[in-house]
C-alpha cells in the first residue's frame, strides 16, 4: 500500500506545469476567477478611487449579505433545486430577532430565535420538496409569499427600531481591523467549504444533483439530505437578515426584495451548474465579489442604476455562455 | 453494387481513455456490416464521427464517391446518414407522426400544420417497413420495439440510405428482434446499407454480410461473415481464446440457510402476491421475458417503490425495508439495470462513485473524509474488479460500459454486503468483461454472499444460476433446481406453454 502512495506522490511531483494548468482549467472556479480578475482590473483602471482600502473594505462588507445568502443557495442548486424564499425569510428572521430584543430578550437569545425561524422555514421548504415531491421552484415561490406576509403581519408593516446598542456590533463592529460582517461571511464560507468538500454530507449533496435516482438506489437517504439543504438555506438567509438588522439597527419587514436573484446570480457566475451536481462554494464567493465589484465600480463611475441593470444582465449572460461552451 | 460509404484512415484521440487509430471501412449498397468489438474498443467513437458528433483528427468520410466533412449531426443527416442510438431521441408525449416530422412539419397554404398529409406520409413509411403501429398515441405508450421502428421510419423519412443501428436488439424480446431483422432485410433489398452493432454473435450470423472487428481503437480484421466462425470472431475481439465463460458451479449444501424470506410481496392491489427464499451463498436467477415483472418485484422488495403489501425477513428477523437505505443497512445492495440512469453519478470520478454509499468507512474523527484512506481503498477495489482507467480520479463518463459496470460492482464490494441483486449485469457488455463479471459473482458467493441475478439472456441464467425463479406476467410460476435449470424448462414456464419458441 505504501508503494502505491509513494508512486502517486512521485507522479504528482513530475506533473508538468502544462498538465497542472490543464487540470486547473477543468476546475469549476477557473473561469469565474478570470472573470473576477478582469472586472477588478478594469474597474481599477477606469476609477482612481476604486483601489483605496476604504473602498475595497466597503465592497467586501456590501457583498457579505448576498454572499452569505448565496451559501445556502449554492447547496440548494447543487442538489438540482433552488430556493426563491431567501429574501423574505431573511426579512422574517431579522424582524423576529428585532422583535425579541424589543420584548426584552438579550441579543444572544434574539439572534438564536431569528436563526431558528429561518431554519424551521427552510426545513418546511425541504419537507415539501423531499416528501411531498413538489418542484422546489414552486414550493419556494409559494413560501416566498408566505414568509413576506408573516414578516409584515409580525411587524404590522412598520420597521422595528429601538434595538439595544450592544446589538450593533454584528453589523458595524470590527475585529482585528476587519469589519464583522466580512468576518461572519468568511466563517460561513469556511464552514461550507469543509461541509461540501470534506464530509460525507457534502458528497451526498453533489451526488443528489448529479443523479438523484442513482443516489437513492445506492442507499443514500436523499429526502433527509434535501431537507437539510433547504434548512441550511433558511439558516444562511436568517443569518444575513440578522446581520442586516444589526447594520441598520432596525428590523425591516420589506428588506431583501430581489435578493434571491442576486444570490442565484452569484452562484451561477461562480460556475455552479444550475442543473446541479457540479460547482464549488469558492466559486460562489467569487461570483458574489464579482457582482459587488461591478456594482461599486459602476457607482463610482456615475453610471445610472437603470443602465447598471442592463450591464449586470449582460455580464451574467456572457458568463453563462462561456461556461456552456466550456462544458462541450 | 456500388459503395455507399467509405471511412478512410480515421484516427481520433482524446486526452484520456479512448482513441481510434487508422480505421478504414467500406459499406456497400444493400449490405449489413457488423461492427464488433469489446466495450471501449472504439465502436461508439467511430459511429459518432460518422454522424458528425466528433471530428476525426485524421482521415475522412467519403459518401458515394464524394468526400464529406461533417460539422454536426445535421450535416450527416443531410448526407443520408441515419443513426438509431441505444437511447432513443423521441419526444415521449408526441405521437409517431409528430415525432417523425419534428422540426420539418408539413404545412398547408395557410402556414398551418397539414396533419392529414403528414399522416399519409407516415403511413407510407410504415408500410414500407411492413409495420403496423398506432400512429395516434404518444410514443411512450408504444413498446420499445415499436419506438425503435418509429426511429427507423424517421431516419428513412430523411432519405437515409446509410443506417447505423447501435445495439438495437439489446432491449427487444426475441420475437421483436425477429421483426426488426425482417425490416432490415426489406431495407437491404431496397439498397439501404446498414452498420449493425451487437454483442450477440448469433445475430451477426443471422443478418450480417460483412464484419469488421475493432480492438483497442484499432481494426484487427474484416471479412465476410460466412468465412469466420464464432470462436475466431471472439478471439479477434478479445485477443485471446476464451474458455467457457461460465464458472463451474459448486456443490450446494444440503440444508442451506435462508437469508431473505420474502412472503406475499404484492406490488399493488390486483397484482399477484409472490414469495421466494434466497439461500446463503447461492445465485438465484430471475428469468422471464422482458416485462415479466422481475425488476419491479426487486424494486418493491427493497423499498425503492411502494408496494401494496410485503412480509420480508432477513436472517430470520422481520425487516421493514421502506427505502433502499434500509436495505443497505441490512447489507442488501442493488446493481440497477440502467447503469447511467440509475447506477452512476456521471459528474463524479471513479473514486467518488465507488465510495458513494460507504463514506462512513472512510470518515475519520471529526466527521471529515480521510482522502488518503479513501484513495487507497479505491485503488485496491479497482485492481480487484480490473477497471481499465488511468486512476481513480478519471471521470466515469470517460469509461466504456463494461468498466462502468465494474465501478458499480466495486461500490458494493466496498461494503460488506450479504445480498447483492444484479439487474441485467451484462447488458451491453462484451464477452471478455462478461466472463470477468461472472468470475466476480462467483468470488462473492464463495465468501457467503447471496446473489439474485435478473437476466434476459437464457444462456447466462442457465450457466450461472444455482436455482432459477421463472416469471410470467408478474408472477413467479416456477422455481427450478438442479437438472431442471435448463433452457427448455425455463422457456416452457416463461412463455406459459410447451412452446419451442426460440429465446436468446
Amino acid at each position: 500500500m505504501n508503494n502505491i502512495t509513494e508512486s502517486q506522490i512521485q507522479h504528482r511531483s513530475h506533473t508538468s506545469f502544462a498538465l497542472r494548468l490543464q487540470k486547473w482549467r477543468k476546475s469549476p472556479v477557473f473561469y469565474p476567477l478570470i472573470g473576477f480578475v478582469v472586472i477588478f482590473i478594469a474597474m481599477a483602471f477606469v476609477n482612481d478611487n476604486f483601489l483605496t482600502s476604504t473602498n475595497l473594505s466597503n465592497v467586501a462588507r456590501q457583498v457579505s449579505i448576498n454572499a452569505i445568502i448565496a451559501v445556502g443557495m449554492t447547496c440548494a442548486i447543487l442538489t438540482g433545486g433552488i430556493d426563491l424564499s431567501v429574501g423574505p425569510v431573511m426579512a422574517l428572521s431579522g424582524t423576529v430577532a428585532a422583535g425579541l430584543m424589543v420584548a426584552g430578550f438579550p441579543p444572544e437569545v434574539a439572534i438564536l430565535g431569528g436563526l431558528l425561524v429561518g431554519a424551521l422555514f427552510g426545513a418546511g421548504n425541504g419537507a415539501f420538496v423531499a416528501y411531498a415531491k413538489m418542484p422546489p421552484i414552486i414550493v419556494t415561490l409559494a413560501t416566498m409569499g408566505i414568509a413576506r406576509g408573516l414578516a409584515l403581519i409580525y411587524t404590522g408593516g412598520y420597521p422595528i427600531s429601538g434595538l439595544p446598542q450592544g446589538f450593533s456590533i454584528l453589523g458595524r463592529g470590527e475585529f482585528l481591523g476587519i469589519q464583522l460582517p466580512i468576518l461572519v461571511m468568511l466563517v460561513v464560507y469556511i464552514l461550507a467549504f469543509v461541509l461540501l468538500n470534506h464530509t460525507a454530507i457534502g458528497r451526498y449533496i453533489y451526488a443528489i444533483g448529479g443523479n438523484e435516482e442513482a443516489a437513492r438506489l445506492s442507499g443514500i437517504r436523499v429526502s433527509r439530505y434535501k431537507v437539510l439543504v433547504y434548512t441550511i438555506s433558511g439558516l444562511t438567509a436568517a443569518l444575513a437578515g440578522i446581520v442586516l438588522t444589526s447594520r441598520l439597527m432596525s428590523g425591516q419587514p420589506n428588506s431583501g426584495i430581489g435578493f434571491e436573484l442576486d444570490a442565484i446570480a452569484a452562484v451561477v457566475l461562480g460556475g455552479t451548474a444550475i442543473a446541479g451536481g457540479r460547482g464549488a462554494i469558492i466559486g460562489t464567493l467569487i461570483g458574489a465579489m464579482m457582482l459587488g465589484v461591478l456594482n461599486n465600480g459602476l457607482n463610482l463611475m456615475g453610471v445610472s442604476p437603470y443602465v447598471q441593470n442592463i450591464i449586470k444582465g449582460g455580464i451574467i449572460l456572457l458568463a453563462i455562455y462561456i461556461s456552456r461552451s466550456r462544458d462541450k | 453494387m456500388s459503395t455507399l460509404l467509405t471511412l478512410e484512415h480515421i484516427s481520433k484521440s482524446f486526452p484520456g481513455v479512448n482513441a481510434l487509430t487508422d480505421i478504414s471501412l467500406q459499406l456497400q449498397e444493400g449490405e449489413v456490416h457488423a461492427l464488433l468489438g469489446e466495450n471501449g474498443a472504439g465502436k461508439s467513437t467511430l459511429m459518432k464521427i460518422l454522424c458528425g458528433i466528433y471530428r476525426p483528427d485524421q482521415g475522412g468520410i467519403v459518401i458515394k464517391g464524394q468526400p464529406r466533412e461533417f460539422h454536426n449531426y445535421h450535416d450527416a443527416i443531410a448526407a443520408g446518414v441515419g443513426i438509431i442510438f441505444q437511447e432513443f431521441s423521441l419526444i415521449p408525449y408526441l405521437n409517431a407522426v409528430e415525432n417523425i416530422f419534428l422540426g420539418r412539419e408539413l404545412k398547408n397554404r395557410l402556414g398551418l400544420l397539414d396533419r392529414s398529409a403528414m399522416h399519409v406520409r407516415a403511413k407510407e413509411l410504415f408500410e414500407r417497413l411492413n409495420v403496423d403501429i398506432d400512429l395516434e398515441v404518444p410514443v411512450d405508450h408504444l413498446s420499445v420495439a415499436e419506438q425503435q421502428f418509429v426511429e427507423i421510419a424517421k431516419a428513412l423519412s430523411l432519405n437515409a440510405n446509410i443506417l447505423v443501428l447501435d445495439e438495437p436488439t439489446a432491449t427487444l424480446t426475441p420475437s421483436e428482434a425477429e421483426h426488426l431483422f425482417r425490416i432490415m432485410r426489406d431495407l437491404k433489398s431496397q439498397g439501404v446499407g446498414m452498420i449493425f452493432i451487437s454483442h450477440h454473435m448469433e445475430e451477426i450470423y443471422e443478418i450480417c454480410d460483412q464484419v469488421t472487428v475493432l480492438r483497442d481503437g484499432c481494426k484487427v480484421g474484416e471479412c465476410a461473415v460466412q468465412e469466420v466462425d464464432v470462436d475466431d470472431l471472439v478471439e479477434m475481439m478479445v485477443g485471446r481464446k476464451i474458455e467457457s465463460s461460465f464458472p463451474v458451479k459448486d456443490a450446494r449444501p444440503e440444508q442451506p440457510r435462508v437469508v431473505i424470506d420474502a412472503r406475499c410481496v404484492q406490488l399493488h392491489k390486483d397484482a399477484p402476491a409472490n414469495s421466494f427464499q434466497l439461500y446463503e451463498g447461492e445465485i438465484l436467477g430471475f428469468a422471464g421475458l422482458v416485462g415479466s415483472g422481475r425488476t419491479e418485484l426487486v424494486l418493491g422488495l427493497l423499498g425503492a417503490t411502494s408496494v401494496h403489501q410485503k412480509v420480508v425477513s432477513v436472517d430470520g428477523a422481520p425487516a421493514a425495508l421502506k427505502t433502499p437505505a434500509d436495505a443497505l443497512g441490512l447489507g442488501i445492495g442493488l446493481l440497477p439495470e440502467s447503469r447511467k440512469k440509475e447506477g452512476l453519478i456521471l459528474p463524479f470520478s471513479i473514486r467518488e462513485n465507488i465510495t458513494l454509499n460507504n463514506l462512513r468507512k472512510h470518515t475519520g474523527a471529526g466527521g471529515l473524509i480521510d482522502r488518503q484512506n479513501e484513495s487507497e481503498s479505491v485503488d485496491e477495489l479497482m485492481a480487484k474488479v480490473r477497471v481499465k482507467a488511468p486512476d481513480g480520479e478519471t471521470p466515469v463518463v470517460n469509461l466504456s460500459g463494461g468498466n462502468q459496470q465494474k465501478v458499480v460492482i466495486a461500490r458494493w464490494l466496498n461494503h460488506e454486503c450479504r445480498v447483492l441483486i444484479f439487474d441485467e449485469p451484462t447488458r451491453g457488455i462484451d464477452v471478455g468483461a462478461k466472463a470477468e463479471i461472472y468470475r466476480l459473482m462467483k468470488q462473492l458467493t464463495a465468501l457467503g454472499v447471496s446473489i439474485i441475478m435478473i437476466s434476459s439472456e437464457l444462456p447466462e441464467v442457465v450457466g450461472v444460476s444455482d436455482r432459477v425463479a421463472v416469471f410470467r406476467q408478474g408472477r413467479i410460476v416456477a422455481t427450478l433446481e438442479g437438472d431442471a435449470v435448463n433452457s427448455n424448462e425455463i422457456m416452457r414456464y416463461a412463455t406459459g406453454g410447451t412452446s419451442d419458441e426460440q429465446y436468446h
